[in-house]
């Protein structure tokens, strides 16, 4: 019986984590991501995001690609191409936000 | 006498203003240590003393520096900025204001200027191709579509003049090196290199504008065009160079600027791999490979080359190593803060200044001692240029 409770505090703690890990970013985190699109991916697409070697992230230009396909771009790069996986830096919530914002035009 | 009081407020304000405003007055010196700091993330540039270690004027409105450079008039009084939005600015150092600015194309990516002098060049991105432009005026001369054989456009890159009144430049995307004689500059003469090999990044010329080096990004290996063949055929060199690793992700693209020579070794970035590649310039052969802290951006050689210094790429940006050019051993490693972008010797090579991104500042250290010898302010200060360019092939 106690092995059991503990199996389950155990259980229960594991799927807290991962709640926790999944949850969308905070303030702190947003300010983080906006200060890397601003300043590293700019290198590629530019600081206006109206491209470089890579091509332009501005609203117009992505109004037409399915977000799961932007998103796993960030995450996994894009092969044959200089776009590199963001995986392992940025979680698939950081990269769905990145997405979002990259929507809206924040920060342009 | 409200009146007069009021008149005399606006002619103190007027006159502050005047003061305090850095074109007033244009300095009266010689330009020889002067340089430019670009701010990337605030359309700026500062004019800089290399001698006094100071800030002279700082100069607006140049629009998205992100990746931005810059080439010097031959009398280096004036600084050509090739800004991403396709914006040329030319800039007077001495009296540190705008002089002249065109938006030359959508998007752009370097530049140079030729031998005589007398043109400037801009290699762009959309559309692709380059702009040749009047020095003195910034009138368009010339322009150089860049389409492959199917008539696509490309994405120009590593742009660099060469001797005879050339440019040189290589197209990412068909894989191709062009030469385009200027010598008279309504006609230019455009030789075409194809299939050169995949997504050539970037290039270089060296000082003696003999050799012109494009890097590839598709393909482990570089490219080499001997100029001073009446007939160049471009040949590979250090092909395959990680073979048998795994490539890593690259966070950043390096740059092949500037010419990390010492003696017969040649010092260059391996993509995707924490290494200096080390090449022999007589056999054109891998020479050896020097493990690093990350993957390099920028491989520099001091003035003279007793060392070669080396940033790295996002995320092992805060950090820059001294490789021993003799030994081919890192013999010291600073940590100058967060986002190392670029580093630029002073003439001679006696202090080496260091932009560093994230701390809003550039460092000044001692190429002797690798001690501090100053810092001065910057907002995200990027690519650090000096007039001693001027003088120099490919530069």
């Amino acid at each position: 019986m106690r092995m059991t409770f503990d199996t389950l505090l155990l259980i229960m703690t594991a799927a807290g984590m991962a709640a926790t890990a999944g949850a969308a970013p905070d303030s702190a985190r947003q300010s983080e991501l906006l200060y890397l699109l601003n300043q590293d991916c700019s290198a590629c697409h530019g600081m206006t995001r109206k491209g470089g070697l890579g091509p332009p992230l501005l609203p117009s230009s992505l109004r037409d690609r399915p977000t799961r396909l932007l998103v796993t771009t960030i995450l996994d790069g894009r092969p044959g191409t200089p776009m590199p996986p963001w995986r392992g830096e940025l979680s698939e919530q950081d990269a769905q936000w990145l997405v979002e914002a990259l929507r809206r035009g924040e920060g342009l | 006498m409200n009146h007069s009081v009021s008149a005399r407020l606006w002619l103190a304000i007027l006159l502050l203003a005047v003061a305090q405003s850095p074109s007033a007055a244009c300095l009266l010196r010689g330009t020889g240590d002067l340089g430019v700091v670009i701010e990337r993330a605030s359309g700026s540039v500062q004019v800089v003393d290399t001698t006094a270690r100071s800030s002279l004027f700082r100069v607006t409105g140049l629009g998205d520096l992100s990746h931005a450079s810059v080439v010097f008039s031959r009398d280096a009084r004036y600084a050509y900025v090739f800004g991403r939005d396709g914006g040329l600015s030319k800039i007077d150092l001495l009296c540190g204001r705008l002089d002249k600015r065109v938006m030359q194309a959508g998007n752009s990516i370097g530049g140079a200027i030729s031998q005589d002098g007398r043109l400037v060049a801009v290699s762009n991105y959309t559309p692709g191709g380059v702009k040749v432009f009047d020095a003195a005026t910034l009138d368009q001369v010339a322009d150089l579509p860049a389409l492959d054989d199917k008539g696509h456009s490309s994405k120009v890159v590593g742009l660099v003049d060469a001797p005879g009144q050339r440019f040189v430049y290589t197209l990412y995307d068909a894989g191709e090196i062009r030469i385009a004689d200027m010598s008279d500059p309504h006609a230019p003469k455009v030789e075409r290199f194809r299939d050169i090999g995949r997504q050539p990044y970037d290039a270089l010329i060296t000082p003696d504008g003999r050799n012109y080096i494009a890097g590839l990004f598709g393909e482990d290996g570089l490219v080499r065009l001997d100029l001073w063949q009446d007939k160049p055929v471009p040949q590979r060199i250090l092909d395959h160079y990680g073979r048998g690793e795994k490539k890593l992700p690259v966070y950043k693209m390096p740059h092949l600027e500037g010419w990390a020579v010492a003696g017969r070794r040649i010092f260059l970035p391996a993509v995707g791999h924490h290494e200096v590649l080390v090449m022999d310039s007589d056999s054109w052969q891998e020479a050896g490979r020097i493990p690093v802290h990350g993957q390099p951006v920028f491989v520099e050689a001091e003035p003279g080359g007793r060392h070669v210094w080396v940033n790295f790429a996002h995320p092992l940006n805060d950090t820059v190593q001294v490789i021993d050019t003799q030994t081919l051993k890192v013999i010291a490693t600073l940590k100058p803060g967060k986002a190392v972008l670029h580093m630029e010797f002073a003439p001679r090579g006696a202090a080496v200044w260091v932009s560093v991104r994230d701390d809003d500042v550039v460092r000044i250290y001692d190429t002797t001692t690798f001690r501090e010898l100053a810092h001065l302010p910057a907002e995200k200060p990027s690519g650090i240029f000096f007039t001693d360019r001027a003088h120099r092939v490919g530069l």
